[in-house]
């Protein structure tokens, strides 16, 4: 994956999509999404962080258009309305947990479904090679999900999510299955292609560290009902790679940031 | 460790082998000492005829037992496509509307909880013959084909259910392409013992319309045999009955795993 190194984006001007107070109640009356108002800027990584059950999925899902808000505002810098139907095909691209593949089709044939399914087939072979390259499974098109690792699997499925050319990359938790040296390798592989595409990500995390080798901006949330805590800013250089890793800069913003979580679990306890 | 390789693999083809080999050996001593006691207690063939007479007749009244053998196996088969593309559809409607499914499931199940030994005849009075035989093997058919085929369509993941709206597909995209691919596991399973059924099916249907005379099938040749205390053909008919139920059975088998061996845990070989 090439790596083109370049400036953090900066994160004014209007954003891609704004939730301002949404907030979700399910059916059985438990409260998922208390209020949460949320910004996300055209280039940005942003990430929420969260512990399970703060409803940053629940965010994630309403963002996409996969379910509505109970309360509250989805704004579209565009004006779209925020239903799957018409936010979906072009716009977003969705990375669940798992990695979502349909396991009688081989690789190639899942990357091709978002086109198949937008009804978009001019050049679709030469898009979904370029998606495989893209994430490194370029040699897999024809294989089998079940043929393939936990990591390759997760390396489908982002590239499926790639193949439309989202202007918004949402991603639940992508890597919180993987060990930790796959995730790892992922981490730094996504990061490379967030640089040379110029996405913008919503990355749920539970992870303190993930959150920080990743993001630009880390939105911590309190538990359920979830609502924003706090929003730190990671004004750490990109390109970043392992040397970051292991830098004081970065364990200085881990603790903060375990800090901020820290203290969210705390406020979302206390209430 | 080098040689834990090949030495594993010798003992799986011998594995093999015993499964492929066992059933006939067992069969060899059954049939061998089913002669042999014919013979030691001198049972008449009224009684139990030995193997070997069981093959001659066989043999002297292939014609006969060919020709019922095919009627059967017509009426077997047409069953099973009715039950396959019934069982099939059915699903796919009470997927698709609730309302169906509720107004019509019910009596799905009564249709299957009551016996059809007890519908048989009742369907001979009011079909013509071949109709009301070819009902009895839909009748027993069809809703292992309906339950399998609804828990499959019911079976799929959600997360892949939520991607297929994300990119806006159509209802039919999502029937198509995701429910109906998912539930293909599901649906082989129930056409496997919807093509036992559908046999048991066509020879309850004929052996209740035995008496009535006009039949030609495999069962009916069975129940005629007995009225004439030709026990060996009996035991022929039998005979072929069970080769019949042996080569759909393995024959479902074997297109379900065509179909299954490249994605599905059920044909993948378990590797140890």
């Amino acid at each position: 994956m090439p790596v083109h190194p370049t400036a953090s984006p900066t994160l004014s001007g209007t954003p891609v999509v704004a939730l301002d107070g949404v907030g979700k109640t399910f059916a059985n009356g438990v409260v998922a999404l208390e209020r949460l108002d949320l910004a996300v800027h055209a280039g940005e990584f942003v990430s929420l962080l969260g512990p399970s059950g703060c409803g940053k999925s629940t965010a994630l899902r309403i963002i996409a258009g996969l379910s509505a808000p109970s309360r509250g505002q989805v704004a579209w810098a565009d004006g779209g309305a925020a239903d799957a139907r018409t936010v979906g095909a072009h716009r977003i691209g969705f990375v669940f947990q798992e990695p979502t593949l349909m396991p009688w089709a081989t690789v190639a044939a899942n990357v091709r479904l978002p086109l198949r399914l937008a009804g978009l087939k001019a050049d679709a072979p030469a898009r979904i090679d370029a998606a495989l390259a893209r994430v490194g499974l370029a040699g897999f098109a024809q294989s089998y999900p079940r043929e393939l690792s936990g990591g390759m699997k997760m390396r489908a499925s982002i590239a499926r999510a790639l193949v439309t050319e989202p202007a918004l990359l949402l991603m639940d938790e992508p890597f919180a299955a993987l060990d930790e040296i796959t995730r790892f390798r992922l981490n730094n592989d996504l990061l490379a292609l967030w640089q040379s595409l110029r996405k913008t990500v919503v990355f749920v995390t539970h992870s303190v560290f993930e959150s920080v080798y990743l993001s630009q901006r880390i939105v911590v949330m309190t538990p359920r009902p979830g609502r924003v805590f706090t929003e730190l800013v990671i004004d750490a250089p990109f390109p970043r790679d392992e040397s970051f890793r292991t830098s004081a800069d970065y364990a200085g913003y881990c603790r903060l940031v375990s800090d901020a979580l820290a203290a969210a679990i705390g406020a979302g306890e206390g209430s | 460790m080098t040689e834990a390789g090949p030495k594993h693999e010798a003992a799986s083809r011998t594995d093999r082998a015993l499964r492929l080999l066992l059933p006939f050996v067992v069969l060899g001593l059954g049939v061998v000492l089913w002669g042999a006691v014919v013979r030691w207690r001198d049972i008449p063939p009224y009684v139990l005829p030995g193997p070997v007479l069981v093959f001659d007749t066989l043999v002297a009244d292939w014609v006969m037992l060919s020709e019922a053998l095919i009627v059967t196996l017509t009426t077997t088969l047409q069953g099973f496509a009715l039950a396959a593309v019934g069982g099939i559809g059915l699903a796919v409607l009470f997927n698709q509307s609730r309302l169906i499914e509720y107004s019509l499931y019910p009596y799905a199940v009564i249709l299957q909880v009551t016996p059809i030994v007890a519908i048989a005849p009742l369907l001979l009075v009011y079909l013509p013959q071949p109709a009301a035989v070819l009902a009895c093997a839909w009748i027993v058919a069809f809703f292992p084909v309906l339950a399998n085929t609804t828990l499959g369509l019911n079976s799929v993941d959600r997360n892949l259910a939520d991607l297929f709206r994300l990119y806006g597909a159509t209802r039919r995209q999502v029937l198509w392409e995701l429910k109906l691919r998912a539930a293909l596991p599901y649906i082989l399973g129930g056409l496997k013992i919807a093509g036992g059924l559908s046999l048991i099916g066509a020879v309850v249907a004929e052996i209740a319309a035995g008496s009535a005379g006009a039949g030609s099938g495999l069962a009916y040749r069975i129940v005629e045999a007995g009225y004439r205390l030709n026990i060996p053909r009996m035991f022929a008919a039998l005979l072929l009955l069970s080769l019949a139920g042996i080569v759909i059975f393995f024959a479902l088998s074997l297109v379900s795993h065509l179909l299954l061996r490249r994605w599905h845990e059920s044909a993948l070989a378990r590797e140890v």
